[in-house]
């Protein structure tokens, strides 16, 4: 019998490899899984049939793009969107490791929400609590693996969709490097900020699944080779990394007072495991991450999401003149936060506004650099928790939209800067998962892995839903 | 900075989007409230410094320009809404 809720994907390609288990049980103990538990959580928006081989499975984002198989985006423009090709992630997963797509995973559309509440197809619930969110916009990749739907998922992350889940459903998530991982074949978002990454139940394994996908690709000219190659992490210190604690991501208004305690905890850990901690400061960045965010990912996908006008794919509108059912296919077949990204996004950057709006964000996002250039001569890494809050109940924040931007506060000055960062679970609050941020410089991801893993044994965090243990 | 309905309509046009009225209603706040919100960037004074378009400087990246296989003409339609023989089929242009 295959325990999906503790099979680690290490663990799994082990199983396989000492033909203790064949391929197609080990796929069959997933499909069972999603059978008898995706109906409660809706993690999956399309279940594939077994390609066959003795693979690994594994849970796709609704975003990445794979041939043959529907891809969304958790958007009724791209319902019935069949990709004739891969992108080069699932392609490096299938040719060089010969990993099967298992199914799709649930997003809010196009990638834009902090609780998968935005998808056309319904939310996904939080496995820990069936009345929260899982968080967004990659709650179904992190709901899948936490609830042992998958063994681990590809996700991505704008300014926080894989790190935010990956802290509300209690598992590990990393928003790699920019530049690190190609975006080829992945619906478009804010493509200077858009990376795919993975999600899994361990540091081990997430760093793994990022050696299958990291690499230059010559179909993303942004991609960039690794300076060296994923290490899997095995010490259990610290010894040596000198980790700073930014002020301002750790004292954010509205951190509540749970999450802020497991997070001193595991920094106290830290300090323990060998680390030389230290404060620090971000003092424009998270003041003014926010803002310039909400400008440059917007205007980015104005026009990103001018290409879905009902022509070549996707819906299209009854019209009797083509004016007509561009407009009305795009009315009818974008929710409404894509529409709202849309509208701030086109007049951030149309004429008269450009420069104070788009042209300022960009200014800004030096800012925001700097200064974390600037902590990075001094820290190995920082610290601070993922996300303010713990999982909050499905609908809280749907009817304010700022309310919901402000789920990834602490995410998005990272992001802004093109830096990597690791969610690691720390602790409980009120019976919920609080996860922990890690951001290195360019590059890092090594570093992160090592911190992350060393404190992964140290807390000895469960990541089993409490209701879904036996 | 405030967005009235009537730029409101302008920006919709731009982007090509057909809105309800009742939709109009919940965007007009909607969207005040965030380019409100976003409008915090003109606080700084960053005269002195330069835009960042993309956090990676990777510079002129060439590729051959040979011909490489591509999508058939069936893979490209394969998704259209509608089409005739080899192209995709769109309703007339009208008077836009």
């Amino acid at each position: 019998m295959i325990d999906t809720l503790r099979l680690t994907a290490y663990e799994a390609a082990r199983l396989l490899r000492n033909k203790e288990i064949s391929g197609a049980e080990l796929w069959e103990a997933y499909r069972r899984a999603i059978d008898e538990g995706d109906g409660e959580l809706h993690c999956f928006l399309h279940v594939c049939d077994d390609p066959g081989g003795d693979g690994l499975p594994l849970a796709v984002k609704d975003v990445i793009g794979t041939e043959g198989i529907p891809t969304t985006a958790g958007s009724k423009i791209l319902e019935g969107y069949v990709p004739v090709y891969d992108s080069t992630v699932v392609r490096r997963a299938k040719e060089g490791h010969g990993l099967r797509v298992l199914g799709k995973t649930n997003t809010d559309e196009f990638a834009m929400g902090s609780s998968t509440e935005n998808s056309a197809f319904g939310p996904t619930h939080n496995p820990w609590d069936l009345s929260r969110v899982p968080g967004g916009s990659g709650g179904g990749s992190a709901a899948a693996v936490s609830a042992g739907l998958a063994p681990w998922a590809l996700g991505s992350d704008t300014g926080g969709s894989i790190k935010q889940p990956s802290a509300l459903c209690g598992n590990v998530g990393l928003r790699p490097t920019y530049g690190t991982v190609s975006r080829y074949g992945v619906v478009a978002f804010a493509s200077s900020l858009d990376q795919v990454g993975p999600v899994a139940r361990n540091v081990r394994d997430c760093a793994f699944l990022y050696s299958v996908i990291a690499g230059r690709d010559e179909q993303d000219s942004t991609t960039v080779d690794l300076p060296q190659p994923v290490e899997l992490p095995e010490a259990d210190d610290v010894r040596g990394l000198r980790i700073g604690v930014p002020k301002e991501l750790n004292e954010a208004e509205g951190i509540e007072p749970g999450v802020a305690a497991a997070v001193q905890a595991a920094i106290a850990k830290l300090e323990e495991l060998g680390a030389e901690v230290g404060e620090c400061s971000l003092p424009l960045s998270v003041e003014y991450g926010m803002a310039c965010y909400y400008l440059i990912s917007p205007a980015e996908a104005s026009s990103n999401l001018a290409r879905y006008d009902g022509v070549r794919y996707g819906y299209r509108a009854d019209a009797g003149e083509r004016l007509e059912m561009y407009e009305r296919t795009r009315d009818q077949g974008f929710g409404d936060e894509p529409k709202r990204r849309i509208m701030v996004g086109t007049y951030a950057l149309s004429a008269g506004y450009y420069d104070a709006y788009y042209g300022q964000a960009q200014k800004v996002r030096t800012v925001i650099k700097r200064e974390h250039d600037a902590l990075f001569e001094t820290f190995d890494a920082l610290v601070s928790p993922t996300s303010p809050s713990v999982a909050f109940p499905l609908g809280a924040r749907t009817a304010d939209p700022i309310a919901m931007y402000l789920s990834d506060l602490l995410t998005i000055p990272s992001c802004m800067a093109g830096l990597p960062g690791l969610n690691v679970p720390c602790g409980l609050s009120e019976g919920l998962p609080v996860g922990l941020q890690l951001i290195g410089p360019q590059f890092a991801e090594n570093t992160l892995f090592r911190i992350g893993h060393a404190l992964e044994q140290a807390i000895g965090f469960d990541p089993v839903p409490e209701r879904l243990r036996s | 900075m405030a967005i009235d309905r009537e730029q409101l309509l302008h920006v919709a046009h731009l982007a090509r989007l057909e809105l309800r009225d009742d939709e109009i209603e919940r965007l007009e706040g909607q969207l005040n409230d965030i380019l409100e919100a976003v409008s915090k960037v003109s606080e700084l004074d960053l005269s002195d410094v330069p835009p960042t378009s993309h956090p990676l400087e990777v510079v002129n990246v060439w590729g051959n320009d040979e011909p490489e296989p591509c999508l058939s003409v069936e893979e490209a339609l394969a998704n259209a809404p509608e089409r005739e023989g080899d192209f995709f089929k769109v309703p007339p242009g009208g008077a836009a």
